[in-house]
C-alpha cells in the first residue's frame, strides 16, 4: 500500500512537470503578449504594393509597437492591396492625417508598418482609412531604376 | 514472377496489418470511457510508462539542446547572426526534434516493455485466464497501457523542449558568450504560440498514440512463445519509427500548407 500511495506521488509529479514545462514553452518562448490585446480599433490603408507584408506583421510608431496587421486584400477596382491593422486601445489619441509606411527591419528583416503622426485635431477610430500610405520598396524595382539611369546619363 | 508473388504478399500483409491495428483501435477507444472510471490503473501505468522515462528523456533533451547550441553557434557565427541562436534552438526542438525524438525514445525506452509485458501475459496464459474469469483483457489490460502512453508521450516532449532549450541556454550563452537578452527575445519574437508551441504539441499526441497503439497491438497479437515475444518487441521499435516519421512528414506538410 505504501508502495502503491509513493508511485502514484510520483506520477502526480510527473503530470505536474510536464504542464510546467508546456507552460514554460507558451509563455517564456512565444510572444504570447501580442495575443493577449485583442481590444483594439480596426484602421484601413491602401497600398499600391505591400511587398512581403504578412498578416500579424506589426504596426510600430516611433519604433514603439502599436498594433498588428489583420488583414490584406487586393481591392477588385483599383488593383491595390487594401491593409486593415488593428491598433491597441491605448493608442487612442493618433491623428488622423498619419501617414502610413511599408519598412523592413534590417536589411533582410520582415517588414512592418510604420505610422508617422500627423498634425490633426482629430483622432483614428474604429473604420478609419489611413490616406497618406508609402508602399515597399521593391529591391529589383530600385536596381531597375538605378541602371537605367545610368544608362541615360552615360549616353549623353 | 516469384518476386512479383513475394512483393504480392508483402503488401497483402501490409495492408492487413494496417487493417487490424485500426479495428484494434476502434475496440480500444470503445472501452475507454469504461477504463476512465477506474483511473487508478491508467495512474500507475503513467507511472511505469511515463514517470519512469523522465530521466531518459530529461538527459536527452538536455544533450540534444547543447548540440543544437554548439553546432547553430558555430554555422550562424559565419553570418555574424548568433544572436539568432535562441530561434534556432527553440524552433527546431519544438517543431520537429521534441516530437520525433522523443517518440522514438519512448518506443525504445516504453514501448518495447509495454509489447513484452503483455506478450508474456499471452505466452504465460495469463491472457486467457482472465478470459476465463470473464475479465475482458482488452479493458482490464491494454485500455489503461495505450492512455497512459498516449497521455505520457506529450507531456514527455514538453519537458524535452523545455529541457532542450536550457541546453542550448546553457552552452550558447555560458560558454559561447552569446547576450542572454538577445536570446529569449529573439526567440521570443520568431516562436509562434499556435504554429510552434500547439503545432508541436499536436503532432506528440499523434506520435504517442500511435506508438502506444503498435506497442499494445503487437505485445497483444504476438505468438505465445518466447521467440514470438522477442518478435513482436522488435516490430514495435520498427514499426514505430516507421509510423513516426512518416506521420511527422505528413502531418508537417499539412501544417505548413494550413499556415
Amino acid at each position: 500500500m505504501r508502495q502503491t500511495r509513493s508511485i502514484e506521488i510520483s506520477t502526480g509529479l510527473f503530470i505536474i512537470l510536464g504542464f510546467c514545462a508546456l507552460f514554460f514553452l507558451a509563455t517564456q518562448t512565444t510572444n504570447i503578449q501580442a495575443y493577449g490585446d485583442t481590444g483594439g480599433y480596426d484602421v484601413t490603408a491602401t497600398f499600391t504594393n505591400v511587398g512581403g507584408l504578412k498578416v500579424r506583421a506589426p504596426v510600430t510608431m516611433a519604433g514603439v509597437s502599436v498594433g498588428r496587421v489583420t488583414s490584406i486584400r487586393l481591392d477588385p477596382q483599383t488593383f491595390n492591396a487594401v491593409v486593415t491593422m488593428r491598433i491597441g486601445n491605448k493608442f487612442n489619441q493618433i491623428p488622423d492625417d498619419s501617414g502610413a509606411a511599408i519598412l523592413t527591419s534590417g536589411l533582410l528583416g520582415e517588414q512592418y508598418i510604420g505610422l508617422s503622426p500627423g498634425g490633426s485635431e482629430t483622432f483614428l477610430k474604429n473604420g478609419s482609412k489611413i490616406q497618406q500610405t508609402q508602399s515597399a520598396i521593391i529591391l529589383e524595382n530600385l536596381i531597375g531604376q538605378f541602371l537605367f539611369n545610368k544608362a541615360s546619363s552615360g549616353g549623353k | 514472377m516469384g518476386l512479383l508473388r513475394e512483393l504480392y504478399y508483402i503488401l497483402l500483409g501490409f495492408l492487413q496489418g494496417l487493417g487490424a491495428c485500426w479495428l484494434f483501435l476502434f475496440r480500444i477507444l470503445r472501452y475507454t470511457p469504461a477504463a476512465l472510471l477506474r483511473w487508478r490503473i491508467i495512474w500507475q501505468q503513467i507511472y511505469s510508462v511515463g514517470a519512469m522515462s523522465l530521466v531518459l528523456i530529461m538527459v536527452s533533451g538536455f544533450f540534444v539542446g547543447m548540440v543544437m547550441g554548439l553546432q547553430g553557434y558555430n554555422t550562424l557565427s559565419k553570418f555574424a547572426a548568433t544572436s539568432a541562436l535562441g530561434t534556432l534552438v527553440a524552433l527546431s526542438l519544438l517543431r520537429e526534434l521534441g516530437p520525433v525524438v522523443t517518440a522514438l525514445l519512448f518506443a525504445g525506452r516504453a514501448g518495447t516493455a509495454l509489447t513484452s509485458e503483455i506478450g508474456l501475459m499471452r505466452a504465460t496464459e495469463q491472457i486467457a485466464g482472465m478470459e476465463m474469469m470473464a475479465v475482458d483483457p482488452v479493458r482490464r489490460v491494454v485500455v489503461p497501457r495505450f492512455l497512459a502512453g498516449a497521455v505520457s508521450v506529450p507531456l514527455l516532449t514538453m519537458i524535452f523542449s523545455a529541457v532542450g532549450i536550457l541546453g542550448g541556454f546553457v552552452i550558447g550563452v555560458s560558454f559561447m558568450g552569446v547576450d542572454s537578452g538577445a536570446f529569449w527575445s529573439q526567440m521570443r519574437v520568431n516562436v509562434d504560440l499556435w504554429d510552434d508551441v500547439v503545432g508541436g504539441f499536436i503532432k506528440s499526441i499523434v506520435f504517442g498514440g500511435a506508438c502506444s497503439l503498435l506497442a499494445v497491438y503487437e505485445g497483444y497479437y504476438s505468438h505465445p512463445t518466447a521467440e514470438g515475444v522477442s518478435r513482436a518487441t522488435t516490430r514495435t521499435v520498427v514499426n514505430s519509427a516507421l509510423a513516426v516519421l512518416v506521420l511527422d512528414y505528413l502531418l508537417t506538410a499539412f501544417m505548413i500548407h494550413g499556415v
